[in-house]
């Protein structure tokens, strides 16, 4: 089983302790909990480019120039 | 500007390895607290979590990422503190992270600072900068830096603690 560090300020004495059971349940937990997350804000970047690419597209469509385009960002 | 700056404590991971580091009994003398890590997992899993004071509620942040072509920003409630290098990039290369706490010991809410580099010697790489807040009042007695997966710290990994006093 994994150990942590711990570093008392007071003495500078650092101690190794190993994950109890309970700890590494939860960084289980904690890890599907953020990948959820991480996949949440992954797919809202991308549908921001997206987006943004389809008005690109659609002002390209219109007649503007890649500049004009480019200073409306 | 502050004009002390004074090491607390510092820790360097050895053989083993290091799920977690914790610095505790952290002295209420200083105005402000830095902790500066050169870190690598020996694992993919290089996202790392913050736990003030072994508190794991009410924190939330936001994330500024680049990596020289793109940038992206996200935000979230919940401890995360940007990636260091993982096992995936370029070996022995460690990853630089900075926090920075101001008026830790005071009976406000805490706030903290990032930013953090990812080291892939030249090939893609991200920068962080992130702005926490801890909503909590409690004076800081303990930081600790853990995975939020199966990340462990690699051999050599190094974390020291700073006071800083403005007088």
């Amino acid at each position: 089983m994994s150990h942590k560090l711990i570093v008392d300020c007071s003495t500078g004495v650092t101690t190794e302790v190993e994950l109890t059971a309970e700890e590494v349940a939860q960084r289980e937990v904690d890890a599907v909990a953020f990948a959820e997350i991480k996949a949440a804000e992954e797919a809202a970047a991308q549908a921001k480019a997206d987006a943004k690419a389809s008005a690109q597209a659609k002002l390209a469509a219109l007649g503007l120039t890649a500049d004009e385009i480019a200073a409306l960002n | 500007m502050a004009n002390t700056y004074e090491a607390i404590a510092t820790v360097t991971v050895g053989s083993g390895g290091a799920a977690d580091i914790t610095f505790s009994s952290i002295p209420a003398t200083y105005t402000d607290l830095i902790v500066k890590l050169s870190g690598r997992s020996t694992t993919s899993d290089a996202d790392m979590y913050i736990a003030f004071n072994s508190n794991t509620s009410n924190y939330s942040r936001r994330v500024l990422r680049g990596n020289g072509s793109a940038a992206s920003s996200t935000s979230g409630s919940d401890r995360y503190v940007g990636t260091i290098d993982s096992s995936g990039e370029t070996a022995s290369t460690f990853g630089n992270w900075e926090i920075y706490v101001p008026n830790y010991a005071g009976s406000n809410n805490k706030s903290y600072s990032i930013d953090s580099v990812e080291e892939n010697n030249a090939t893609q790489a991200f920068q962080y900068f992130i702005a926490g807040l801890w909503s909590n009042t409690s004076a800081i007695t303990s930081l600790k830096l853990e995975f939020i997966a199966a990340g462990t710290f690699a051999q050599y990994s190094t974390a020291t603690l700073y006071g800083i006093k403005n007088s």
